[in-house]
């Protein structure tokens, strides 16, 4: 994020209720797979990072379920939407509940937010269910709250798992 | 279950076609937990995870629920995780350091080598309970036996030793430790566990398939290919893109420049396949101009010349193993139903390298062997369709005979595919399987030179 960005954001702070909206519309993206919108929720500089073990202290030194920089970001986005992805032939459904929503910290206009989330994935003919926790950096850059920074604690980072390929 | 005589097992095996039921049978699974898994080297860890006496880790082995420890007298060990009393599981934690192991039932207590050391209230044992006859101890596996920190196990008495096993495919593991300026290498940075509904034998059939990414790995290709390089990125990608650019060499590419190599007891390697200048071993990235300063500074000019002619990419050490030196990946193949894998995927740091190589390694890791990876996603995507496809009732047999006869005999006693895209490494897994079904090495050796 530039400098300029930053100013304008830290003269404003998010209320949990602007944190919340924002959170249950971003799980809308990702459950109707508008994957470019979700994208263009990020900043430029933004990661995403789903760790691969409790309490991963570092996505450089640990592997990660998902770890990405703005580029790979959009790579992933981008296979998501080609018709060549045979992991998602038929594709997957989702539904997202976000919940127990609270303002960790609000500082130099970064506002740190946890939440709890369930998402249940339904694929050619299997169900399965994902839960954890949360945690978004978020910036108001001209007016319109962006992703900093989103991290993805899976309460079974560290299970045996078929694949992944939509994003939490 | 059907019971399989010694003529439908060496049928079920023909020169370029090998029977459906292989992937399908719950029978035939049984038959190679036991003849297979139960018999074979298996590869278990690497020594840097037990360093110190006392050190341990979990693992299974098909089935099988094991402690690989380090004794007090620092020798390796590797025994069931069983309590010789009534059964339970003694050892809990995944790994750790222990002075001794209790199973907490009836506080059955016993050494690191797994012999009893402790029952309380013994005086209840009939009279001729003996804490010192092997019947109370846990139970050690026959053979362990380790080749330059890599552990492998098994379960036969006797049979073939550990380096005949390895033979010319003991240079793949020379080729990753080799790198390692300080000649050590360590496992770190965690692992990924990654399941899929298929047998077991597909994991490794994939690994040296040089004909599949060019369209299996095609929406990543795709993507990787018109991603813009302008977009912000702090090189955490970098790796990811760059290899998922490389999976899309042209198809001419696959067919003649990668190479595939097949040895003795199913075991195989794939060329290297990259031209990309920044992705592998390339004096125009500052990173690796660097380690191969310190490498020579260690090794010498001519060795480390030597080191990195090395180019290979997956080796695979038929059952359990594969694992690829230039970016310290290592996967361990985990049985768990005729229809049920589950795949444990390691990295390795090269000690005395650069931190910024094992990071790479890492990102390297996140994107080809990663449960949520761009690429791995698709190949799981497969084993599951052939998991469901196999059991249509349609074809009985699966070809396995592309490039058949017109494999090459190679100057280590291998066979080698003509073209890289040749299957001669699944026919030459298949050789294997069929001798460790038949306990019968000479025949399988023979059969192989037969297809040649």
């Amino acid at each position: 994020m530039n400098t300029a960005a930053l100013k304008k954001a830290s003269s404003v702070s998010l209320s949990r209720a602007d944190c919340e909206d924002f959170l249950i519309n971003e799980a809308r993206l990702l459950d109707e797979a508008r994957f470019d919108e979700w994208l263009a929720l990020f900043t430029p500089e933004a990661h995403y990072w789903v760790p691969s073990e409790p309490n991963q202290k570092s996505p450089l030194d640990t592997v990660s379920l998902m770890y990405d920089d703005r580029r790979l970001l959009e790579t992933r986005v981008r296979r998501l939407s080609s018709p060549k992805i045979y992991s998602q032939e038929p594709r997957s459904r989702t539904s997202r509940i976000v919940t127990n929503v609270t303002i960790e910290s609000a500082v130099n206009g970064v506002t740190k937010v946890r939440s709890k989330f369930v998402m249940v994935e339904y694929r050619r003919e299997e169900q399965r269910l994902f839960a954890g926790t949360y945690l978004h950096d978020l910036v108001l850059i001209d007016d319109a709250i962006r992703i900093a920074f989103k991290k993805v604690d899976l309460v079974n980072a560290d299970a045996p798992m078929d694949g992944l390929v939509v994003p939490f | 279950m059907q019971a399989y005589s010694v003529d439908d097992l060496s049928s079920a095996v023909q020169p370029a076609r090998v029977h459906r039921r292989l992937y399908t049978d719950p029978a035939i699974f049984e038959l190679e937990m036991e003849r297979i898994f139960g018999v074979a080297w298996l590869y278990v860890g690497h020594e840097s995870q037990v360093r110190n006496p006392g050190d341990y880790f979990l693992t299974q082995v098909g089935r099988k629920a094991m402690v690989v420890t380090r004794d007090d007298t620092g020798k390796l060990r590797v025994l069931h995780n069983q309590c010789a009393h009534r059964g339970a599981m003694v050892v809990a934690s995944d790994c750790g350091h222990a002075k001794e192991f209790q199973c907490v039932y009836h506080g059955w207590t016993y050494h690191l080598d797994g012999r009893l050391k402790a029952v309380p209230l013994n005086h209840g044992y009939p009279s001729d309970f003996d804490t010192k006859n092997p019947r109370t101890s846990m139970t050690q596996v026959p053979r362990v036996e380790s080749y330059r920190g890599f552990i492998f196990i098994s379960q036969a008495k006797d049979g073939q030793s550990l380096t005949d096993y390895l033979g010319h495919m003991a240079t793949s593991i020379d080729d990753m430790i080799d790198r390692a300026p300080d000649g050590e290498i360590e496992m770190a940075g965690g692992v990924f566990r990654h399941a899929y509904n298929a047998n077991w034998k597909l994991y490794l059939e994939n690994l040296c398939d040089a004909a599949h990414p060019w369209f299996t790995h095609r929406s990543s290709i795709d993507a990787a290919q018109q991603q813009s390089d302008d977009v912000y990125s702090d090189g955490t990608g970098e790796i990811a893109i760059r290899q998922m650019r490389q999976n899309g060499a042209p198809y001419s590419f696959w067919e003649n420049q990668v190479g595939i190599w097949t040895y003795p007891n199913g075991h195989s390697y794939l060329g290297d396949y990259h031209d990309d200048k920044k992705l592998v071993a390339s004096m125009e990235d500052p990173l690796f101009r660097d380690y191969i300063g310190i490498l020579e500074a260690k090794k010498g000019k001519d060795e480390v010349k030597r080191i990195l002619e090395v180019r290979r990419w997956n080796s695979n050490l038929y059952p359990n193993l594969s694992f690829m030196s230039q970016f310290q990946q290592l996967r361990v193949v985990h049985p768990i139903s005729v229809n049920r894998t589950v795949v444990n995927t390691y990295c390795f740091r090269l000690k005395g390298a650069p931190e910024q190589m094992f990071r790479n390694t890492i990102s390297f890791a996140n994107i080809v062997n990663g449960t949520g990876s761009l690429v791995l996603t698709d190949d799981l995507e497969i084993y599951n369709r052939i998991g469901i496809g196999l059991h249509s009732d349609g074809a009985e047999w699966i070809e396995v005979g592309r490039g058949y006869h017109s494999d090459v005999r190679d100057e280590f006693g291998g066979l080698k595919g003509k073209n890289s895209t040749s299957e001669v490494y699944i026919r030459n897994m298949f050789e294997a399987w069929r001798g460790y079904m038949l306990g019968d090495k000479a025949g399988a050796a023979q059969a192989m030179k037969e297809s040649a």
